[in-house]
């Protein structure tokens, strides 16, 4: 917190808050009287309408399967949940198969100089490809399931816990790793001691960063093609010319992204209990 | 005392012992160290002073095995020095700890590396903790310490792994005096009841004087060598504060600053022309 927030009244910034989304939603439900416009910018009530009835009604079935073969099958009361565990799985697989891998090759890289001459540029090559042209490949590879989506998204999370490890490998104090040198610290502890945890602080600064694009991957790999998920929901809703499903789809998006970063933020504090104590 | 004794075992010798920077090693100004010849009996304390930017550090990490030299080798009783110098501690002149562990996890460390059970290290840890007066803060972590608490943790990693040389480059330089005073004061005591052998570098000579059994000279860089060498007679338990007033320490500090001031001034003269 700056000291200019701190300065401020508290109930004065939530009625500031609370007055800017009062004001915006009035301005929407205005234009909203007109059908013309309320065509092209969506009416709130029918918006909040959709969003209650895709908690309410219906009934949802997902099947978990591997291959052809369904494990089991889950039952829920409304005919959002499939959809929005789809895509939240999506996310936090994407999430932590990117992150994982990211890892693993930065400290390699970081690590060894042999091996980071050699992958640096094809890395830089593959990282200054227009992803989304992978979607399709993916598609052919994976099929509409949510491995395409998965693997469109990891081809996101990668490169930004990557190239931030292989900074932070890069970055560790010369210091620091004489002296543990000198306590008698071999390879693999001067790994486990030192690397490690300097390259956790990077890690940490790309996860949030990581964690939105993984929500993105899997939203925009399932508007490119998928038969479940919330992008799915937004395709589908497109096709009618349904803009209230579609701004239903973008507001659950967007408290899902708000969830999301909010669970790194408490992992955040967990890992640097250090940084806490003052 | 027979610990000047030229009979008593040398833990650390240098054997004409030159370093360069980079690769031209035909190239005089690359030279940092040039044809160094040193010993350091067992349980040997000597204080090596120098210039600002003479090389002093270079030497340190060579004796370290931190660094390889360019020409010339070392022996640590008596066998060639090959890799990390496995006999010696190291007290680094910026700070070391890590600032992800604890204060006790930090003095632990090399234990933990040495492969012994967290049970047992945890309580040495602790005992050492108390030693440098730090009993209390063992949860702690390092960045809620002062400058001269940390170095305390420093002193106490490396001393817990009980080395036969130790090696210590302006360890104090960054503290306060009074803290200073404090910590060499400490640093005696803890050296008066194991007596590894010392390797302690200082531009400080009074610390140098006030400290060691022999202090050695080195000369300006670039191509710093030894140019003189002193015995420090004086008598032991020391009290680095008072000893300062003694006349022989006066006397000692007198003729070492005779040869010492032109060589500073020789490296100030070139830090000035580098720079224009």
């Amino acid at each position: 917190m700056s000291n200019n927030n701190s300065e401020m009244k508290p109930a004065l910034l939530v009625l500031g808050k609370l007055s800017v989304f009062c004001s915006a939603l009035a301005v929407w439900e205005m234009v909203s009287w007109d059908p013309q416009l309320a065509f092209f910018f969506g009416d709130p009530q029918r918006v909040v309408i959709t969003l209650w009835q895709w908690f309410t009604e219906g009934e949802g079935v997902l099947d978990i399967a591997w291959g052809d073969h369904v494990l089991w099958s889950l039952h829920f009361p409304a005919q959002i949940y499939p959809h929005l565990i789809i895509t939240l799985a999506e996310t936090l697989l994407a999430f932590i198969i990117g992150t994982a891998m990211g890892m693993v090759a930065g400290l390699l890289l970081g690590i060894n100089p042999l091996l980071s001459a050699i992958f640096s540029p094809y890395i830089k090559a593959l990282n200054s490809l227009p992803r989304v042209i992978l979607a399709p490949i993916f598609a052919m590879w994976f099929g509409l399931g949510i491995w395409s989506k998965v693997a469109f998204a990891v081809t996101l999370v990668f490169f930004v816990v990557f190239f931030n490890v292989w900074q932070g490998v890069r970055d560790v104090n010369p210091v620091l790793l004489d002296n543990v040198r000198m306590l008698g610290a071999n390879k693999r502890q001067q790994l486990m001691t030192i690397y490690l945890p300097s390259a956790t602080s990077w890690v940490f600064s790309s996860l949030h960063m990581a964690i939105g694009l993984a929500f993105v991957g899997s939203v925009v790999g399932e508007y490119l093609g998928s038969y479940r998920g919330i992008g799915y929901l937004i395709l589908q809703a497109e096709g009618s010319f349904d803009i209230n499903t579609i701004l239903a789809g973008t507001l659950l998006l967007t408290l899902f992204a708000l969830l999301l970063d909010s669970g790194i933020n408490i992992i955040e504090r967990y890992a640097f209990k250090y940084r806490q104590v003052k | 005392m027979n610990r000047n004794d030229p009979y008593s075992e040398p833990a650390l010798q240098l054997h004409a012992v030159s370093y360069c920077y980079g690769q031209s090693h035909s190239q005089t100004e690359r030279a940092v160290l040039a044809e160094t010849s040193l010993k350091i009996s067992a349980g040997e304390f000597v204080s090596l002073v120098g210039p600002t930017g003479c090389g002093k550090s270079t030497l340190l990490k060579l004796c370290a095995g931190l660094l390889a030299p360019s020409s010339g080798h070392l022996t640590v009783f008596d066998k060639p020095l090959d890799g990390i110098n496995s006999h010696a501690g190291y007290m680094f002149q910026d700070e070391v700890l890590l600032p992800w562990l604890t204060v006790l996890e930090n003095v632990v460390l090399g234990l933990g590396y040495r492969g012994m059970p967290p049970t047992e290290s945890d309580s040495l840890g602790r005992s050492w903790l108390t030693r440098v007066g730090l009993g209390v803060v063992a949860d702690y972590y390092p960045s809620q310490l002062s400058g001269g608490m940390r170095k305390r943790v420093a002193l106490a990693q490396t001393l817990i792994l009980d080395p036969d040389i130790i090696l210590m480059d302006e360890p104090f330089s960054s503290l306060d005096i009074q803290t200073r005073q404090l910590m060499e004061n400490e640093l005696l005591a803890l050296w008066e009841k194991k007596r590894s052998a010392v390797l302690f570098i200082t531009h400080d000579l009074d610390e140098a004087i006030a400290l060691a059994d022999r202090v050695i000279v080195l000369s300006a860089g670039p191509g710093t060598h030894p140019i003189g060498e002193f015995s420090v007679p004086l008598v032991r338990p020391r009290d680095v504060t008072e000893i300062r007033t003694h006349p022989e320490f006066v006397g000692l500090h007198k003729n070492i600053w005779n040869v010492l001031r032109d060589e500073v001034l020789k490296s100030y003269q070139h830090n000035l022309s580098h720079h224009e």
